[in-house]
């Protein structure tokens, strides 16, 4: 039995078309992808995340569970502050992809994927130290994604943010700050999935469809929209953010995906890191590159790299690429694979269509106007 | 083309019969279900295929799907328009969004096919 968000009304409503995804009813698209994704790269739009889980993590040495469990430094950001890392198992290799904030030293949320929070919470309790206490507040959360150039400007004038206008102004990229609504905590951090500039609200369920109602339809004037599923990929994959399941899962180390910049070998324990250290020190096998096809066809996840005829890697997500029109794909290959490779082919249902290598991000967005 | 007087097939590809000449798109349900097409290939005209022979491939972003012969015959035209601008198979898939014409070596085979009707009602049991 599928789940619904708290905004499954509201999309039905605006003509969202519903799939299931993660155990949640969705919606894939509204006005249809292209249009969708413009709109981001453009205007703003809206998108409900609240599919995705938060798991709090409170009491004493939180943080320093927090550092011992994920790649990156938690105990190294301020409070308000947030990071992007990895959970990853013994072996280096990606458990999950996710978002860190940092309240204080006895209180961090984790936001990680809606396919992984059910393993992501058990793999956190069965390590976590006595006096930890690890919550799944999924189903009581909902969260709303606000993305786009004109992100700012919605938010600010939406009659129910414009009481921390300031704040939201003054939020640099990666923070976050807390206010009280009827009682409640809502949370607003400056975080996204779409290289532009952009906020994810976190606050209870039953707020959530009054609050994204408000932001749809007083957004007129910003050009507000609701985004599906669809574009959620495009607009992630132009930037090169990993997604887990493409780029990143259990047979891959976050080191060969490209995020060794998440991976702070230098700081207290952690868990694979022991791993990670001896890949680093031997070098990983694979990498990921971007590819733009040159010949015919749309490359897809699954699809075989050639590199002077030998079978090199596969493509991790590929698509057509609505801002830059053109087909690219993101590709884990061996390391051996020259910066100026020549000759390389993605077999397209049979066929070998000539690519070539081109720079990771495609697209560089708005995200830090 | 009017949308009631053409058949169709199980793949949504609708066939006007022109005079002995097939015109051939896909269905408005199809040209959605896809969404936003961005890549069409198309076998070159002269070649001759049999009823069901793969004759394309129409790409979404999202999705691919194969296109097939409805009909046996020689391919005659193809749409140099969608090739350049696959985005026409979305707006207009029944006028504009045309992608090939065969000339029918049986049109019999027409009768093969789905009446307006019938996919309408095919339509309504995909949706179930």
């Amino acid at each position: 039995m599928a789940l619904k968000t708290p905004l499954y009304d509201s999309h039905v409503e605006r003509g969202g078309r519903i799939v299931e995804f993660a155990g949640f009813l969705m919606p894939v698209t509204f006005e249809g992808i292209v249009a969708e994704h413009e709109t981001v790269r453009t205007k703003v739009g809206l998108f409900d995340v609240s599919h995705m889980g938060e798991l709090s993590l409170t009491g004493p040495g939180a943080v320093d569970f927090a550092d011992y469990a994920v790649t990156n430094s938690v105990a190294s950001l301020d409070e308000g502050q947030i990071c992007y890392t990895v959970c990853c198992n013994e072996n280096g290799h990606v458990l999950d992809d996710l978002l860190v904030y940092k309240f204080s030293d006895e209180r961090v949320l984790f936001v990680v994927n809606a396919v992984n929070a059910e393993k992501i919470l058990g793999h956190l309790r069965s390590i976590a130290p006595a006096g930890v206490k690890v919550e799944d507040q999924t189903a009581g959360t909902g969260q709303i994604a606000i993305q786009g150039p004109a992100a700012r400007d919605l938010l600010v004038s939406d009659p129910f943010f414009s009481r921390v206008a300031a704040g939201i102004k003054e939020m640099e990229y990666y923070r976050f700050f807390t206010f009280e609504h009827e009682g409640a905590e809502i949370l607003l951090s400056r975080t996204g999935y779409t290289g532009e500039l952009g906020y994810e609200i976190y606050l209870p369920a039953e707020m959530t469809k009054g609050v994204w109602d408000g932001l749809l339809d007083g957004g007129g004037e910003h050009g507000a929209a609701p985004i599906g599923l669809g574009a959620r990929d495009t607009l992630r994959f132009e930037p090169g953010y990993c997604l887990y399941g493409h780029e990143l899962d259990e047979e891959t180390s976050p080191l060969e995906a490209g995020l060794s910049w998440v991976v702070k070998l230098k700081k207290d324990d952690f868990v694979g890191r022991d791993a990670l250290a001896r890949e680093k020190e031997e070098k990983p096998v694979r990498k990921l590159i971007g590819l733009e096809v040159t010949g015919k066809g749309i490359p897809r996840q699954g699809f075989a790299v050639h590199h002077d005829g030998e079978t090199v890697g596969k493509v991790t997500s590929g698509t057509f690429s609505p801002t830059l029109k053109k087909a690219l794909a993101m590709a884990l290959v061996k390391r051996a694979v020259p910066k100026k490779a020549k000759e390389i082919t993605i077999d397209i249902r049979g066929r070998a269509a000539a690519a070539v290598r081109t720079p990771l991000p495609f697209y560089k967005g708005s995200v830090n106007d | 083309m009017v949308p009631e007087e053409c058949t169709y097939t199980k793949e949504h590809e609708w066939v006007c019969n022109e005079g002995g000449v097939a015109v051939i798109g896909i269905s408005e349900y199809a040209a959605v279900e896809l969404g936003d097409i961005v890549y069409i290939e198309l076998p070159e005209s002269g070649s001759n295929v049999k009823q069901m022979d793969p004759i394309g491939t129409i790409e979404a972003v999202k999705t691919v799907a194969e296109l097939f012969s409805p009909v046996s015959g020689e391919i005659i035209e193809v749409n140099e328009a969608i090739i350049e601008h696959p985005e026409i198979v979305n707006r207009d898939p029944f006028e504009e969004g045309w992608f090939i014409k065969i000339r029918m070596s049986d049109p019999g085979e027409l009768d093969n096919l789905f009446s307006f009707e019938e996919y309408s009602e095919f339509l309504g049991e995909q949706e179930d």
